[in-house]
């Protein structure tokens, strides 16, 4: 099959942190050669057979992770096409340094549901499992989606809105020329094209190293505390980052905002979100702040619900309940230092059955079930936005450094005399990685372009 | 009061760009095949410039030569100017574009029409379709007369509920002050067709007599002999002129100051109109800093002293268009002959057409051309023929023949339609196309004649020359690929004769041409051929060699996307029960109904992960999802 190779994380990370790279097309085992140092080639092995090494790091040589890579031939593989499974052990940052250095080899980063596209492509597909796929599939694409979103509100994405504008203006320009060969636009020259590249190329440059640096990545599991007033919330935040970043009162309604802390809960990133309690409220501040509670429900990865052990259950519980429906959530029951009067079959009933920890902030009891809790469900795979963050990662960085070779490539052609409505080929596909790293359509906005910026027609 | 007229295998409704193009090509393939348009003396006709060709419309005009249309051949016959435009820049975008003698373009086209064995031409108003069972069955005219057929072409261009504006006067009318077609569009609204209303325009035009040209800067044709079309032997040395000058700040003020009679501004136009072609108000107010638009003053024919405005198209009130007129160098004692005017009409919203044109509402209806939401003469000849072919097809028992955006501007154009739709009038531009460095102008006939060819359109004695053209090239590629050139000192010395470094190492003449000093013709010099080519076969020898890396590299993107394009979607699928698809994604998939997974994937709102559930649901062959 002639395809080109894709790589991604296939499983979220197993019961013993050990994360699967998987890498499909009919260059994967020479591309995993340049990185895998063991004792014989990839590529000299038999199919299905599992072999130990290491992966370097293809330009520094310096070792990244222990592995245990398994090779399989097509066509008995899930896609038909070679595959190569890459077994990391050494973590969250070993597995993104791993699916790194193998993007530099030329496989490129799979799109959601790509696997499932090229294994249907090539006339097979598992059918039993076509639901749980469609599933995944959706999943991860609105969990990729979200992730774009909340990208596109950050700093990266202005400083691509303004690379991209820098080149829609000048494709803009090209095809005016091209389109409208009479119109008195000044005609581009190709010196100021490649003026033009040469600025765009530092800028991605410098996007890239920032890129690099793994701001990104950094994010981690965005987990959002959600909870009545008064329950603890914040309290549980101040425990589980052992600051007292947030004030805690015994005043309902004391946070009225969303605060943000990074903390390490047993080896994983969680990036924690204390927001204002949730309920019904008259003073404005209080309710915006209700609404960015809301909004961080909604972009949360991992929903930690929280209720009070010494009261019963109340209407603005109830409707919370129904609000988690269909996030991951972990239900914890504070104040188990004080006396139950809250119904845990209610609970669970209203829940859909989902995990109910009892712990007291105050005491301490029942803290460290909570954090085991997070791990087991992050391990189990039912939290997966920890490959999303940091695919979102690789993903913008081989965009970036696509655009940056297609620059490339447009000052290259130039300089031998290509005409310049050819090495615009290689400039919208720069604009179009860019337009991908932010979620931004493509298609129309070129034609909008041309029709803003001149005055054209009979 | 209505009698039973004849049956035909193919009804043609409308005789504009569209309507001529398929009526020949349903003749032409063996059909029986009737014409039926409002006017005979207005076959063909060109309400707006008279002009045909230019980027991407020109190349338009060399598909439907390619596969057997009549608009390049007849263009080549009656044309004032000729030009090729771009030729500074590379060959993807190389362009050819004729002034048209109006009037002659118009008898030549009805001339060929007459001639045509299969076809019969009858100057008639179509009021009704005839709905069988949903099926389309035939047409019923105004004089009553009920036409069976096997299917009906529809292109009635900007004709229906047409509405022509200048100024505060509003009328009912098509262009040019012809008749409307009323009855026609409440009836394809009662059949259930969703329309939109849409707007275009055209300038005054003047008497040549009343102008001054030693105020505006001559445009002259090219001197080499150029045509549209493979067969064209006989070139027009004699042409005209054309004349550019330019509005300046007196003609801007007088538009500012009269703008509020602008119908634009005063909220009397509706439809949408055009950003490509926008009237001169509305470039004034748009673009207030620019201080001077240009104007090409183009001769309308030969027999005529009739001149196109071009830039000055306005729905201003008649007077305040004669004053703006005088405002404008060499133009100030121009006696207007024509009002320039607005005109709002009912389109089809495209996204109800297969890809064949067949409107998915009634089979056996197919629509082409303006009423498709399009604009431009070459766009509606382009669907003209498209749409003939597979209406004869369809009569035939074939299966639709639909070029891919690989393949043609025209793929492009009809796939862009039912796929996207279109909020405004559309207008092909070169940047449409993805793979434009494929869909050049000098290799149309390479691309599609093959399929003119096998669709019946292209004869037999050119099909021979087509082939024997084809092979020149192919062995001219081969044999520079073959020969090598050693670096010896009588080389070197030649080398340095045409400019160009010394080279190092035994190299390929395919390589050496890729130098961008060197010419096919300068190689030959190094190694002449021993066949002899014709200037078309030269250059495509050299734009296949020169630039193979990037026609490569489109070739692989077109790759990837046949692979999707390959896989069709079956008839019976059900969008309501695939239960992963994002709702915006089933809507817009059941109203598009794309025939391939590559269709669908161009939908926007239809994401990747859409597209990979709909592969398992079809692969599932439907079971739940
Ligand atoms: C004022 C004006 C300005 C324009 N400006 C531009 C421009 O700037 N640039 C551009 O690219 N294009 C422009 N166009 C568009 C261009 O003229 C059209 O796109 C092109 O002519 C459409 O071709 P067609 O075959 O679809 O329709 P037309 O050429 O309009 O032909 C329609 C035919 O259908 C016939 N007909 C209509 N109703 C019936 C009926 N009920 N029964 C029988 N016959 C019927 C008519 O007689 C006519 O022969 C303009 C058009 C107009 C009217
Ligand atoms: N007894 C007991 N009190 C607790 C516990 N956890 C928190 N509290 C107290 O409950 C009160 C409210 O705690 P916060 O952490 O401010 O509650 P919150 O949910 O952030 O409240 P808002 O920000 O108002 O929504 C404080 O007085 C805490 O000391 C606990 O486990 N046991
Ligand atoms: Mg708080």
């Amino acid at each position: 099959m002639e395809n080109d190779t894709i790589a991604a994380i296939a499983t979220a990370m197993g019961e013993s942190s050990i994360a699967i790279i998987r890498v499909s097309g009919s260059d994967a085992l020479t591309c995993v050669d340049h990185i895998y140092q063991g004792k014989n080639k990839l590529t000299t092995v038999l199919s299905h057979t599992v072999h130990y090494g290491h992966i370097l790091d293809p330009d520094t040589k310096e070792k990244i992770d222990e592995v245990l890579v398994t090779v399989m031939l097509a066509p008995r593989t899930f896609t038909r096409e070679n595959v190569v499974e890459i077994s990391c052990h050494g973590g969250l940052i070993a597995v993104e340094q791993t699916l790194g250095a193998l993007l530099k080899t030329g496989v490129r980063l799979a799109e959601p549901g790509e696997f499932t596209k090229r294994a249907f492509l090539n006339g097979r597909i598992d059918l039993s499992q076509a639901e749980a796929v469609i599933d995944l599939i959706r999943a991860k694409t609105d969990k990729a989606a979200k992730v774009a979103i909340r990208q596109s509100e950050g700093k990266l994405s202005t400083h691509i809105r303004a690379l991209r504008n820098d080149i829609v203006e000048t494709l803009a320009h090209l095809a005016v020329n091209v389109d409208y060969p009479e119109y008195d636009a000044d005609i581009l020259t190709s010196q100021y094209v490649v003026e033009r590249c040469q600025a765009i190329n530092q800028e991605l440059e410098r996007l890239l190293l920032t890129a690099r640096q793994g701001k990104i990545l950094r994010e981690g599991i965005a987990t959002a505390i959600i909870g009545r007033p008064n329950v603890g919330k914040s309290s549980l935040m101040n425990a589980l980052t052992q600051e007292n970043k947030a004030i805690v009162t015994d005043i309902p309604g004391t946070t009225r905002d969303v605060i943000e802390e990074y903390v390490n809960v047993r080896g994983i990133p969680l990036k924690l979100l204390d927001t204002a309690g949730i309920r019904e409220t008259e003073d404005i501040v209080e309710q915006i702040g209700v609404q960015r509670s809301e909004e961080a429900l909604r972009s949360a990865d991992l929903v930690l619900l929280m209720l009070n052990h010494s009261e019963k259950l109340q209407t603005e519980d109830i409707r919370l309940l129904e609000k988690i429906k269909g996030f991951p959530t972990i239900i914890v029951i504070n104040k188990l230092d004080l006396p139950k009067r809250i119904d845990y079959e209610e609970i669970r009933q209203r829940s859909g059955g989902k995990q109910i920890i009892p712990l007291s902030v105050k005491t301490e009891e029942g803290l460290s079930l909570l954090e085991e809790a997070i791990k087991v469900m992050f391990f189990a795979g039912q939290v997966d936005m920890n490959d999303q963050t940091y695919v979102s990662n690789a993903r913008h960085i081989q965009l970036l450094e696509q655009a940056k070779q297609n620059i490339l490539d447009v000052m290259s052609g130039v300089e031998q005399g290509v005409p310049l409505d050819m090495a615009e080929i290689d400039m919208k596909n720069a604009w179009q990685a860019l337009g991908e790293v932010i979620g931004e359509a493509v298609a129309e906005d070129l034609i909008d372009q041309i029709f803003s910026q001149f005055c054209l027609g009979k | 009061m209505s009698y039973q007229a004849s049956s035909f295998d193919v009804i043609v409704i409308g005789a504009g760009h569209a309507g001529c193009e398929s009526a020949l090509a349903a003749a032409r393939m063996g059909c029986k095949t009737l014409l039926l348009t409002l006017s005979l003396d207005t076959i063909a006709y060109m309400p707006c410039n008279p002009s045909i060709g230019g980027p991407a419309k020109g190349h338009v005009v060399r598909e439907i030569d390619a596969l057997g249309g009549e608009m390049g051949k007849n263009i080549d016959k009656t044309h004032i100017q000729m030009r090729m435009l771009n030729t500074g820049k590379g060959p993807a975008v190389y362009a050819l574009r004729a002034q048209a003698d109006k009037v002659l373009y118009q008898r030549e086209m009805k001339k060929v029409l007459e001639e045509e064995p299969n076809l019969t031409l009858h100057q008639n108003m179509v009021e009704q379709l005839i709905i069988e069972d949903g099926v389309c069955k035939g047409v019923i005219t105004r004089t009553g007369a009920k036409y069976l057929s096997k299917t009906v072409v529809l292109t009635t261009g900007t004709y229906l509920r047409g509405k022509i504006i200048i100024g505060d006067l509003q009328y009912e009318s098509g262009p040019n002050n012809q008749q409307p077609s009323i009855h026609l569009a409440h009836h394809l609204q009662e059949l259930g067709f969703d329309m939109v209303r849409f707007k275009t325009g055209t300038p005054p035009r003047i008497n040549s007599r009343t102008i001054d040209t030693t105020k505006m800067e001559i445009q002259p044709g090219d001197e080499e002999p150029r045509a549209f079309s493979f067969e064209t032997k006989e070139y027009i040395t004699d042409q005209l002129p054309c004349w550019l000058t330019y509005t300046n700040e007196k003609t801007h003020q007088y538009i500012q100051d009269n703008l509020h009679r602008a119908p634009m501004y005063s909220g009397k136009i509706e439809g949408r109109g055009p950003r490509y072609c926008p009237s001169i108000e509305d470039k004034i107010v748009r673009f207030a800093d620019k201080n001077r638009h240009q104007i090409f003053i183009e001769p309308e024919g030969r027999e005529t002293l009739e001149m196109y405005v071009q830039g000055l198209s306005t729905s201003l009130p008649e007077d305040v268009q004669q004053d703006i007129l005088r405002t404008i160098d060499g133009l100030e004692k121009a006696q207007m002959v024509r009002t320039g005017y607005a005109i709002e009409y009912d389109a089809i919203v495209p996204t109800q057409l297969w890809p064949s044109l067949e409107t998915k509402l009634v089979p056996g209806l197919f629509t082409a051309g303006q009423i498709n939401g399009t604009s431009g003469y070459e766009e509606a000849a382009a669907q003209g023929i498209m749409a003939g072919i597979n209406a004869a097809r369809k009569v035939q028992e074939q299966e639709p023949v639909i070029l891919d955006r690989s393949e043609a501007y025209i793929g492009v154009l009809i796939d862009d339609l039912v796929t996207k739709g279109t909020n405004e009038p559309y207008r092909l531009l070169t940047s449409r196309a993805e793979y434009r460095l494929l869909l050049r102008h000098d290799n149309a006939d390479l691309r599609l004649t093959d399929k003119g060819y096998a669709i019946g359109l292209i004869k037999e004695d050119r099909y021979q020359r087509f082939i024997a053209k084809r092979e020149a090239i192919e062995t001219e590629i081969e044999r520079l690929r073959r020969t090598k050139l050693t670096p010896n000192a009588e080389i070197q010395a030649q080398l340095a004769e045409l400019g160009t470094p010394d080279l190092n190492n035994v190299m390929e003449l395919a390589n050496l041409i890729k130098r961008p000093e060197l010419s096919y013709q300068d190689i030959t010099k190094l190694s002449p051929s021993p066949n002899e080519l014709s200037d078309e076969e030269m250059e495509q020898v050299e734009i296949q060699l020169k630039y193979e890396g990037y026609i490569q590299k489109s070739l692989q993107q077109v790759d990837k996307m046949k692979r999707m394009e390959g896989k069709r979607i079956p008839q019976w699928v059900d969008y309501t029960a695939i239960s992963g698809l994002s709702s915006e994604a089933r809507e817009k998939l059941q109203q598009v109904q794309p025939v391939s997974l590559g269709q669908a994937s161009r939908i926007s709102g239809v994401n990747p992960a859409d597209i990979s559930i709909l592969m398992i649901y079809i692969e599932q062959g439907g079971r739940t999802a």
